[in-house]
């Protein structure tokens, strides 16, 4: 097992690499520097800013030395200082953003996890039936949806008409005076529709490939000779057929990290919650490049990680994977 | 065979449903100057954000402009983006997935590292990032949807060039003497056009949502140009007083999108019903 980690780990190394200069290409996409003419043209950066973006991304030496002295300060965590007027380090500002929108991306995962499955699993068991056939519509519908319009018309729905939930941020103004388990109640409250909808993206996807991988397990052998054992039909499904059809379901949820981190952007602009997302869009309107530029990476290298911890679940439960 | 694929296709009645769904939102692209009630750009100050009605029926936005004109409108302009930036996604997809599938070896390995490299920016991140250096603007927008939507038609592609690398007809025109260049547009990608079809199909619909979603956020197309997204962004900021707003212009990128996956989904059938 332990070969394994360190084979995934070293096979991390050419992909951390591409990321850095996937991000450095984007940085001099500018015509000519980065700072010279959209600076220019571009009133929101005064002078001072210009200064000390030529200064950070070391414009005056040639490219290899400007690459590698970029990634000299990567490595360290030196992602600059923000272009705004507080002139924050960068990676303190994303740091103490970060932790809201994991919180929200794990609840999702976990939302996402908790209905698609048994929905998949429901809609294979069951294939043709009439739950299949309203499943099947409901997903494709979910695959064409905007997720932000859904947002709109829930916030509209509970927000403005119904008044059940509060539509922006994530504490009410009274935060600070409500006894622990109102405090608690009122958070929750603010996070439903956020963790929900951006769930939603996941779910069809999910539990359609659910209900392939079951269909798929269901036709193979081991489970007629689970049958033919003489095994109750309960057993042989939640048994032995879904062990097998949920191992795929790992790679899967690694692979939706990355849709799941860049949705953060669209709903926590709707939803004002200060997370990652937000300072992202704020950034990209403010032309915050250091900011813009360091959550690229960050967002990148979380799945990259978010991918090798699937990877590396996988082969925990599946010891095929392991040896091959 | 092709008359196969066209009677299996209709006898798919969602996929007709897509079909007609898809050139429904052509006409109305092309006909839009002459179907649209008002100017979608003309301001009327003595109706700002009034209720649907015989007049206006899907209501006016914050200018007083009629929101079913601008609907209309905006119908090109997803066309135009969602047309556009498959078409780059397909240019870069098909080019880099036939290399690495008929090269193999290290052409295949660099080619699909990039692909994993890519595949680990979250989309969106580095389309705004992008944005964010580049100015909005519609052609920068479908530039930038297409550049990074690229890999799943590189892997489909790839896929393909590799299990038709190695048959008869690709032995037989080498036998004759015909180049690579040859073989991979003339003899192999010809046959891998079905997938693509199928992929280019999804694409469009997947560029729509995108760029919908960046209108939104008001990083997409920039009014007064009319698109789905941007009309929602009124929608938001009038959210307690005009649901219309952000009702009616939701349903369409529903709809269309709706009807591009129907429509891809169905030719996929099709091509080959084993895979249902």
């Amino acid at each position: 097992m332990s070969r394994y980690v360190l084979k995934r780990l070293l096979l991390m190394v050419p992909l951390l690499v591409g990321i850095t200069i996937v991000c450095f290409v984007v940085i001099h996409l500018a015509p000519g520097s980065p700072t010279d003419l959209q600076t220019d043209l571009n009133p929101r950066v005064s002078a001072e800013a210009k200064a000390r973006l030529q200064s950070m991304y070391d414009l005056d030496k040639p490219i290899y030395t400007q690459y590698l002295l970029w990634v000299g300060r990567l490595a360290t965590l030196d992602l600059g200082q923000s272009f705004s007027t507080d002139h924050r380090p960068v990676i303190d500002k994303i740091s103490e953003r970060i932790p809201i929108t994991i919180i929200i991306n794990v609840l999702s995962m976990i939302l996402i996890i908790l209905i698609a499955i048994p929905l998949g699993v429901l809609s294979a068991v069951r294939q043709n039936s009439l739950f299949d056939k309203v499943t099947a519509v409901i997903v494709f519908i979910g695959f064409a949806v905007p997720t932000f319009w859904l947002a709109l018309l829930l916030m509209i729905l509970f927000g403005v008409d119904l008044g059940w939930l509060p539509i922006s941020g994530i504490r009410s103004l009274n935060y600070e005076y409500l006894p622990p388990v109102a405090a608690i109640v009122d958070l929750l409250k603010h996070l439903i529709l956020p963790v929900l909808l951006s769930a939603f993206g996941g779910l069809a996807g999910l539990s359609r490939y659910m209900r392939a991988n079951m269909l798929e397990v269901i036709r193979q052998d081991y489970i007629t000779t689970a049958r033919a054992k003489g095994l109750s039909e309960r057993v042989v499904i939640y048994k032995h057929a879904l062990r097998n059809a949920l191992l795929p379901v790992i790679t899967i949820l690694g692979l939706s990290i990355p849709g799941l981190i860049g949705g953060s952007v669209i709903f926590e602009t709707i939803f004002a919650i200060p997370g990652m997302g937000q300072l992202f869009y704020m950034s990209v309107m403010s032309r915050d490049y250091p900011v813009v530029m360091g959550i690229l990476f960050i967002g990148a290298v979380l799945t990259l990680i978010g991918n090798l911890v699937a990877d590396i679940s996988y082969a925990l439960a599946d010891p095929r994977i392991r040896v091959s | 065979m092709k008359t196969d694929f066209w009677y299996r296709f209709f006898r798919n009645k969602m996929a007709v449903a897509g079909g007609g769904v898809v050139i429904l939102l052509f006409v109305v692209s092309l006909f839009s100057p002459w179907i649209s009630p008002y100017d979608p750009n003309a301001i009327n100050l003595s109706e700002v954000l009034a209720q649907p009605s015989p007049d206006h029926p899907l209501g006016t936005d914050q200018l007083g402009r009629d929101v079913l004109s601008r609907i209309i409108w905006g119908a090109g302009i997803s066309l135009k983006v969602g047309f556009v930036a498959t078409g780059f996604s397909l240019f870069i997809g098909v080019i880099l997935g036939a290399l690495a599938g008929y090269y193999g070896r290290w052409v295949d390995a660099v080619i699909m590292r990039f692909v994993d490299i890519m595949l680990c920016f979250p989309s969106f991140f580095l389309i705004l990032a992008v944005i964010a250096i580049l100015e909005p603007s519609i052609w920068n927008i479908m530039i930038v949807i297409g550049l990074t939507g690229w890999m799943g038609i590189t892997r489909l592609v790839r896929a393909d060039f590799i299990s038709l690398r190695e048959r008869d007809f690709v032995q037989a025109a080498r036998a004759v003497g015909a180049g690579d260049l040859r073989i991979i547009f003339r003899h192999i990608l010809p046959n891998a056009m079905a997938s693509v079809l199928v992929a280019a199909t999804l694409g469009v619909a997947g560029a729509i949502l995108t760029e919908s979603a960046l209108s939104f956020l008001g990083i997409g197309v920039q009014p007064p140009t009319p698109s789905w997204g941007n009309i929602l962004t009124a929608g938001k900021n009038n959210i307690d007083i005009a649901w219309w707003l952000s009702l009616y212009p939701g349903l369409a990128i529903l709809i269309t999108v709706l009807g591009y996956n129907l429509l891809g989904e169905g030719i996929r059938d099709s091509l080959d019903p084993r895979l249902k």
